[in-house]
């Protein structure tokens, strides 16, 4: 496989040119959003300047051009991903509604109490919360499949959690807050195997590796573009035919209808029973660029790149003696995203003085308190990588923590806290 | 470390003394006040704690983890509230408040204040200055709920 150029990509994103406190920024948060490449961001200006109008409503040449427009993207994104049809992608404003249209659409429809809903304790709230809500609401009871200390799945202990009164299992494919890639179609096999509809968050594995629908077998799986490339507010639902079809509707309004009279509604074809309202059209025709970068560039090229990347940060930051580095150390099993903690210091001051250095790492819980919890920690820093970063970030990394550890007088068994 | 003066004045040293000393860490016995305070940023928790006596607050403390500036402040917090009446706590608080979050000088704070007013620099950061009003918000919610319960 060819390494990728890195020069020549990070020509092709304006934002890396910018300066932060007077640095070169180097942006190491690519797992709560990514940058845009030039190509979407033209892409959606180039819309709105040419062929903007409201999709689905009218016979006017712009409502066609946008509307055929819109719908390409669907037929990109369904390729993209493996699905069988386009019409099995819902568009939502991101994976969080995506999960929510689950829980309420689906969830809320065929599950009753003293049924069961299976998640890991290593799920972002987003896949957390949702299912608290819908068991409180239904009388459902919420199991978790426990994290191991290294931040793994044991899937022995995923199987022995899933059971006969399972009725819907949901985890995500890769931890966003530890970097921990899980065996997906063994756990979508165990979900199958008790019967339970199974729901994957992809948010983190779609943007670093190939996925197929068909070959995956799962029920729904969530995820969202602006982690890939794409604008903020689209997220996306991949959905298995007969349940979409099955589910009742989850917003009610125009552009999901068939048709209305004062006593009802029938409900419109797939996938636009799930997309009430004005849907987010403009930006997602600039994810379409988004997707044809990705796919030029090519997953397993971006992966190896990433890998690469994340193996010398790991070993940047443990050659410092007061970094603890949390999540699996079988690099099989981690992805570019490197969670962090500094003895005796917190994550907030971390990230302060890594930010004068001109890198952007995230700091606290990442939206995983219980995660957090068990790994015995309120927070972590995070640094995450993506397609370009290169060498030029790595040193930034390592002039960031040489700061911090000098500035903190941190030694290896510091604990002030 | 020297020359790092951007840091230097985020950080100042008396801040990292505040931040180091634990002295004012803890509990209150008894717990005659007692609130907590979550900052949904970083998920950070404080409990505040504080044993009334002859209409002053004898004994302030604070418990919990956080980052250097919402624990120095609180250690500052705990200090200069500990030995007031309820009213000067909380004009105290709120003359806190405005420093932090109206950009009043910190050399108008009243005097048992003086050690906070190293706490300007934070200002500069807008994203911490939530640090370090936790612990402050934390008491003045406490003393406004009346007595803890259970307590």
């Amino acid at each position: 496989m060819t390494p990728l150029d890195t020069k020549k990509l990070r020509a092709d994103f304006p934002i890396l040119k910018r300066l932060v406190h007077g640095k070169p920024l180097a942006y190491l948060d690519n797992a709560a959003t990514t940058q845009k490449p030039r190509a979407v961001i033209d892409a959606l200006v180039r819309f709105y300047e040419t062929n903007n109008a409201n999709v689905h409503r009218g016979v006017h040449t712009l409502s066609e051009e946008s509307t055929n427009m819109t719908e390409a993207v669907r037929t990109k994104l369904a390729a993209f991903i493996g699905a069988p049809k386009p019409e099995t992608v819902v568009f939502t404003r991101n994976a969080t509604e995506s999960i929510n249209l689950v829980a309420y659409a689906w969830g809320r429809k065929f599950l009753k109490a003293g049924d069961e809903i299976v998640i890991t304790e290593m799920e972002h709230h987003s896949n957390m919360v949702p299912w608290q809500l819908l068991a409180k609401e239904k009388g459902l009871t919420l199991k978790y499949a426990p994290v191991e200390l290294d931040g793994t799945l044991d899937l022995d202990k995923v199987k022995a959690t899933l059971g006969p009164k399972t009725k819907l299992f949901a985890f995500t494919a890769l931890s966003n807050a530890l970097g921990t890639v899980n065996a997906v179609q063994d756990l979508i096999k165990a979900g199958r195997a008790v019967g339970a509809a199974v729901l994957v968050d992809a948010c983190q594995w779609a943007p670093h590796r190939p996925m197929d629908m068909k070959a995956w077998g799962a029920d729904f799986v969530a995820f969202s573009a602006h982690k890939m490339l794409g604008p903020t507010g689209v997220g996306v639902l991949w959905g298995r035919e007969e349940l979409l079809e099955a589910m009742d509707p989850f917003l009610g309004g125009g552009d999901m209808i068939s048709r209305v009279t004062l006593e009802g509604a029938t409900w419109n074809a797939l996938p636009y029973k799930f997309e009430a309202g004005t849907p987010n059209y403009a930006d997602t025709v600039a994810f379409g660029p988004a997707l044809d970068y990705l796919s030029a560039v090519g997953l397993d090229a971006i992966r190896a790149h990433e890998d690469a990347l994340a193996a010398k940060a790991v070993a940047l930051l443990e050659s410092e003696p007061a970094v603890r580095v949390l999540g699996p150390k079988d690099p099989k099993k981690r992805s570019g995203v490197i969670s962090f903690n500094l003895a005796g210091l917190h994550p907030h001051d971390v990230g302060t003085v890594f930010d004068l250095e001109g890198v952007a790492v995230r700091v606290g819980h990442h939206c995983c308190q219980p995660l957090m919890h068990k790994m015995q920690c309120g927070g972590t820093a995070r640094a995450s990588f993506y397609l370009y970063n290169d060498e030029s970030d790595l040193e930034a990394l390592g002039r960031a923590l040489k700061r911090t550890v000098e500035f903190f007088k941190l030694g290896a068994k510091a604990g002030v806290r | 470390m020297e020359g790092d003066a951007e840091l230097q004045d985020l950080y100042r040293e008396v801040l990292l003394d505040y931040f180091r000393s634990a002295s004012r860490k803890g509990a209150a016995d008894p717990a005659d006040v007692r609130a907590h305070g979550i900052n949904p940023v970083c998920g950070d928790e404080l409990e505040i704690t504080a044993r009334r006596e002859g209409g002053r607050l004898a004994q302030v403390r604070y418990a919990g983890h956080g980052c250097v500036i919402s624990q120095a402040s609180a250690a500052m917090m705990a200090e200069a509230l500990e030995g007031r009446t309820e009213a000067e706590a909380k004009d105290l608080v709120r003359a806190f408040k405005k420093m932090m979050l109206e950009n009043a000088p910190a050399s108008g704070l009243p005097e048992p204040l003086e050690p906070v007013s190293a706490l300007e620099g934070v200002r500069k950061f807008p994203l911490r200055v939530k640090c370090a009003t936790l612990g402050w918000n934390t008491i003045l919610q406490g003393l406004e709920a009346g007595p803890a319960k259970g307590a």
